[in-house]
């Protein structure tokens, strides 16, 4: 087997292939499902009910999708750079823990100067751990990947040291929570009798400006220029190591105020339970969009729904809910192998042929 | 220095098995390959016999290395066939290729650095299922192959430290390891130098006297000229002539690679320039490794006027590219001093453009060029930072878009609709558009210096043409010219003045008609001007 | 018991080889991958999967070796995967891998409770026992996995530097070119060193549940694949510093257990938990401002565009 650059590529190929990763995904699901003992059609149906089947559904799927949006934006301009932001779990731990640390009490400030501060800091924070490792590849040339990662688990464990600490919430009754954010700070609620809030809105705009940033702006030719050809955009004059740590701000701050914004918007509380992996699965929803920032808020909307309509099926038939992340994997998998199967064409030599 | 035969030893055209007395040894019959819309090979046909020289000629993309790569079983051809010693070659298979004998030295060495002479060497030897590698045979085999070749090397020194000739010496062991009996070479000189050439030419007649067949595949024509039999030219996928060297010359050849009487620039006549204080002066400019260079440059002095032009030749891998990365902003020095109009020059790529400096890099395609972006934003990347074409960090996108149009009506860059790829442009539009961004600048000034570092490396004729025009141009309007180049031709044709870089150290700059061509050959293996033709000999081992 | 009493008696050291073992087989296994020049950010999934696929399959009632016959088979398929998606698709590298840790670990968590959907503690099965036949005292209180691991160093490292095949593996990672100018397919090579790498990876998950523990459980193996990313690094692409790596990491893990035991009530034990991460991270640093990389790692090859 081998690959053949393609001589045309045109956007009926582009078609085919989108189809049949969604064709694989699809089947790679039903086959789980059938695996799992339940009537495909039904599971599907349930799970199609789940994310839009009620205004209620349809809420949950837009309040899931909130942090996705912004650990998906993170990992949008980080990877734009080829800076491979794989913390981004941390970095929304570390911005609402500090999001906490600025909002609970501590400070006697009026909410309109409190409520942005707590934003800034909880951007600041996670801008903070990324741009360790940002550092340490650019002047190292320490694998960023690896070291996102281990952090992760290291601001995970700091975390919950504070949680048995100094952050202790007096009135939870020996469960590991935060003291609580002022209920001022608190962000409104979209849809009455539903949790969607308004961190959907800051999502929205912030989309909006990565994009506008991106396209726009000396920075965002900068950083589409060092993800490109960091040899060929040093040369041209781009300020590599400035770049890099904007682009390490800009990650990590999003990513941190996805922590922000879901402490002030759902849960009010930092728990260690509160992202189920919503800093990897930004990852894949920033690879499906192709990177692109409006583009991320589609597929937010689109995983966000697999994810809810999962977790409701789930409930309903039985079928685990790591269906949900199964479909998801797949479907990063399936969307790469479509993006290079519709510029190069797969060619089956002779047997017994050396190349 | 010349490259023919020394006297005493036989002249290139008489290899023992007399030419046509024998059945061929090789036999190409037909091959014709497509590559997209591009016919790479069509139709070719080639015969070699044992004891021949046969030199497949032509210009960048006539064909050669697609056909070799057929023959060596890298592409699978889509008509024709292909015959070592009267038996079938099953197409697309390395392996069987190799065990019928055939043997390439690639342009590009295919060796790993960090691994010795003797590993690069038994790759492949041996069975991959046998769990025992016999080392100590191999290496007494390989020394035997060696001295019988009359090629000097250590099998057990790593390829990373071994000198360009040396690293080519242990390709073509690879090949004589494997029991050879057709050589091809795919330009083997264009790394050596002047002595290092005939040091190899030395060898292939030592083993075409063995009974070797050899492709030599070139588009320098006095080497040609110098070691082949019969010559074969290919032109645009075809073979247009074929003749015995002996009775050929080196203008018919010429005409035949390019197809038409092409009149390149002609070198001036300049009147002599009034005395002017140097526009670029580097005094003792010293620098150590960086990475992917091998060399140290040691005190480098020279100094360039405006409007003038000096030309540093020698053979790459000598010290030139760490000066061209200092001058360009990419490298750091550890000493010396450079002043630009007896300002110290700026070390950052985009102070270096505010300077005035145009750099032209070496390798357009991944340094030149960002491919994944568009024409537009690679033709104004070096000034979208300035007032001219961004205010408050937001691009002004038309005035950016219409200095982008600007460029590319002015030279003439095709296939560049400005949101296209810009690693879809062919290699001559790409070096234009690195042309244009440097020379055509956004803030309407002219560039003072321009760095230009192999600029015509991989074009046609007609862009070489165009690139040659436009930096005289660029020298006419004031612009002091630093000329870094391995093309002998490209220097003679454009400095003013030439200086010689071997081993990291600059020798003294002398004017164009100063210098004879061997004795730049000799200053570029590192032997002083007017040293006798024994010295190079033995420098070149 | 003092810190140097604990240091020197003989359970500290069988714990360092129990926490070292299933980092031995992963670090081994990311050699082999790097060494080709692939990297395979899939260690942390695949050690997953390994860790359930042995332990279901020995719950089904295979015996252990059994298990860890599967957790190799199924690490291997994953490889395939892998291969698929990196050499012959030529993806990159560093998604291709996330995906498929993603991928496997969903996949082994989703099996998990399919297969188990109602229990709130995880079902046990008998592990490997302590080679007590065995006269060296160390070794005594190891299971059999860990011998395995240890006697696979010197075996990989003369199968890589003695070999034929382990020179066309150390070539593939230098230079694909100089690999394909020899007939041999770099495809093939690269696809079999990432399957076999793989296969490793599948073992070492298994340590977790046959040997160190006796059930599989979620978040269970807590980015000990990314942990021997790192180590690779730290061992200069050796299998001998591999073991070295995967000694000293076992060392302080082990040592950070007994400092909390030994300091009660002082700092959250979480601080010492965080040991090993940071180390790995400090391992990282230092190793690579003088890594000598295998030349073409993470670069594909894609024959015929040259």
């Amino acid at each position: 087997m081998r690959l053949e650059p393609r001589a045309h590529i045109g956007w009926r190929i582009g078609l085919r292939c989108g189809l049949g990763a969604l064709l694989a995904v699809l089947a790679i699901a039903a086959a789980l499902v059938a695996v799992a003992g339940a009537p495909v059609a039904q599971t599907f149906a349930l799970m199609a009910n789940g994310a839009f089947g009620s205004v209620f559904a349809a809420s949950e799927t837009l309040t899931r999708a909130i942090p996705l949006l912004f650990t998906s934006l993170a990992a949008t301009v980080a990877f734009k750079a080829r800076l491979f932001n794989i913390g981004a779990e941390g970095q929304l731990y570390a911005g609402a823990l500090a999001a906490v640390a600025v909002g609970s009490g501590a400070l006697a400030l009026p909410p309109a100067l409190l409520f942005p501060l707590m934003l800034g800091c909880a951007m600041l924070a996670g801008a903070l751990l990324l741009l360790g490792p940002a550092l340490m590849k650019q002047y190292w040339g320490v694998d960023e990947v690896v070291s996102t990662l281990l952090l992760n688990f290291i601001v995970l464990l700091g975390v919950g040291a504070l949680l048995d600490g100094a952050m202790k919430d007096p009135l939870a009754m020996g469960w590991p929570q935060s003291k609580a954010l002022l209920p001022e700070l608190e962000l409104s609620k979209l849809i009455p009798q539903t949790r969607v809030h308004s961190g959907l809105l800051l999502g929205l705009a912030a989309a909006l400006a990565l994009w506008a940033l991106l396209r726009f702006t000396t920075l965002g030719f900068d950083i589409r220029a060092l993800g490109a050809s960091a040899r060929a955009a040093a040369f041209a004059g781009v300020p590599v190591g400035r770049t890099t740590v904007a682009v390490a701000l800009l990650s990590g701050g999003l990513a941190g105020l996805a922590g922000a914004v879901e402490v002030a918007g759902r849960t009010s509380y930092v728990t260690l339970d509160m992202s189920p992996g919503y800093g990897y699965t930004g990852i894949v929803i920033a690879m499906l969009a192709g990177l692109h920032p409006l583009a991320v808020v589609a597929a937010s909307l689109g995983v966000a729904a697999v994810l809810v309509g999962a977790d409701s099926m789930s409930r309903a038939i039985g079928v685990p809910t790591y269906l949900a992340d199964v479909v998801v994997a797949s479907a990063l998998l399936a969307v790469l192998v479509a993006s290079m199967l519709s510029r190069y064409r797969l060619r089956f030599d002779r047997p017994g042929a050396g190349v | 220095m010349s490259l023919a035969a020394q006297p005493g030893q036989l002249p290139a055209g008489s290899g023992a098995g007399a030419a046509g007395a024998s059945a061929p040894v090789l036999r190409l019959q037909g091959i014709s390959k497509r590559f997209g819309a591009l016919q790479a090979n069509d139709q070719i046909s080639l015969q070699l016999h044992a004891g021949e020289v046969l030199a497949l000629l032509g210009e960048n993309g006539a064909g050669k290395s697609t056909l070799m790569a057929i023959l060596f079983g890298h592409y699978l051809a889509d008509a024709g066939h292909i015959e070592v010693a009267g038996r079938p070659l099953p197409a697309g298979d390395t392996r069987a290729a190799l065990a019928a004998g055939v043997g390439m030295v690639h342009q590009h060495f295919t060796l790993a650095d960090n691994l010795s002479v003797l590993d690069n060497v038994m790759l492949g030897t041996e069975p991959l299922a046998s769990p025992l590698t016999r080392r100590t045979a191999a290496g007494v085999r390989l020394r035997a192959v060696a001295q019988r070749a009359g090629l000097e090397v250590d099998i057990a020194a790593r390829v990373a430290d071994l000198s360009v000739g040396e690293r080519q010496r242990v390709e073509i062991l690879k090949a004589l390891y494997r029991g050879a009996r057709v050589l091809v070479l795919d330009e083997p000189t264009a790394v050596l130098t002047p002595q290092e050439s005939a040091s190899l030419f030395h060898t292939l007649r030592q083993l075409v006297a063995q009974g070797m067949a050899v492709i030599f595949i070139s588009h320098k024509l006095d080497e040609v000229m110098a070691i082949a039999d019969r010559v074969q030219v290919l032109r645009a996928g075809k073979t247009v002539a074929e003749a015995r060297c002996a009775a050929s010359s080196p203008a018919e050849l010429a005409r035949w690679m390019v197809g038409q009487s092409v009149v390149g620039l002609q070198r001036e006549q300049r009147p002599p320039q009034p005395a002017a204080p140097p526009r670029l002066a580097v005094k003792g400019l010293s620098a150590g490794h960086a990475r992917g260079r091998r060399v140290r440059l040691h005190e480098v002095s020279l100094e360039i006027a405006a409007g003038e032009v000096l030309g540093i030749a020698g053979v790459s891998g000598n010290g030139q590219g760490l000066l061209a990365d200092l001058l360009c902003g990419v490298a750091s020095a550890s000493a010396g001093q450079v002043l630009l109009d007896g300002q110290p020059l700026a070390r950052m790529p985009r102070a270096l453009i505010a300077q005035g400096v145009a750099r032209v890099p070496e390798d357009r395609q991944s340094t030149g060029v960002i491919g994944d972006l568009p024409v537009w934003e690679n033709l104004c990347a070096e000034a979208l930072h300035t007032p001219a074409l961004s205010a408050w960090g937001w691009i002004r996108r038309g005035a950016a878009l219409a200095h982008a149009r600007h460029i590319i009506e002015r030279f003439d860059i095709r296939g560049a609709a400005g949101a296209r790829r810009t690693g879809a442009l062919s290699g001559g539009n790409m070096q234009k558009l690195v042309l244009g961004r440097v020379l055509q600048r956004a803030d309407g000034t002219a560039p003072r210096l321009i760095v230009a570092h192999q600029p015509s490396w991989g074009l046609d004729v007609g862009a070489v043409n165009f690139v040659h025009g436009q930096l005289r141009a660029a020298r006419d309007a004031g612009a002091a010219l630093l000329l870094i180049s391995d093309d002998l031709d490209e220097i003679e044709l454009l400095a003013d003045r030439i200086a010689v870089i071997c081993h990291g150290r600059l020798g003294p700059a002398r004017a164009a008609e100063q210098w004879s061509r061997e004795q730049l050959g000799l200053a570029m293996a590192g032997a002083s001007a007017g040293a006798g033709a024994d010295q190079g000999l033995a420098d070149a081992a | 018991m003092s810190l140097l009493d604990t240091l020197l008696s003989l359970p500290f050291w069988v714990a360092v080889l129990r926490v070292a073992t299933p980092l031995i087989l992963g670090t081994l296994g990311v050699l082999l991958c790097e060494r080709a020049g692939v990297l395979n950010l899939g260690i942390e999934g695949v050690m997953v999967a390994g860790a359930f696929a042995g332990w279901f399959a020995v719950y089904l009632g295979l015996p252990l070796w059994g298990g860890v016959l599967a957790a190799a088979v199924v690490g291997a398929l994953f490889g395939a995967l892998h291969a698929l998606l990196t050499v012959v698709l030529a993806l990159s590298q560093h998604v291709a891998g996330l995906g498929i840790t993603m991928l496997a670990t969903a996949l082994s968590y989703f099996a998990y409770r399919v297969a188990f959907p109602k229990v709130s503690t995880p079902p046990t099965i008998e592990p490997f026992a302590a080679m007590d036949w065995l006269p060296i005292p160390v070794l005594q209180q190891l299971t059999p996995l860990t011998l395995l691991a240890l006697l696979l160093v010197p075996l990989l490292g003369w199968a890589l530097y003695r070999t034929p095949a382990g020179l066309a593996l150390r070539m593939a990672g230098e230079s694909p070119q100089a690999v394909e100018s020899q007939g041999i397919s770099v495809a093939r090579v690269r696809s079999s060193a990432v399957i076999a790498g793989s296969a490793l990876m599948g073992m070492a998950g298994a340590f977790l549940t046959l040997a160190a523990f006796n059930a599989f459980f979620f978040n269970m193996v807590n980015g000990r694949g990314w942990v021997c990313v790192a180590l690779v690094v730290f061992a200069g692409w050796k299998p001998g510093k591999a073991l070295a790596g995967a000694l000293l990491f076992g060392f302080f893990d082990a040592l950070q257990l007994r400092l909390q035991q030994a300091d009660s009530g002082g700092l959250p034990y979480q601080l010492y938990l965080m040991l090993p991460y940071a180390l790995s991270i400090l391992a990282l640093v230092i190793a690579s401002r003088r890594a000598t990389a295998p030349q073409a790692l993470m670069k594909p090859y894609i024959p015929g565009e040259r």
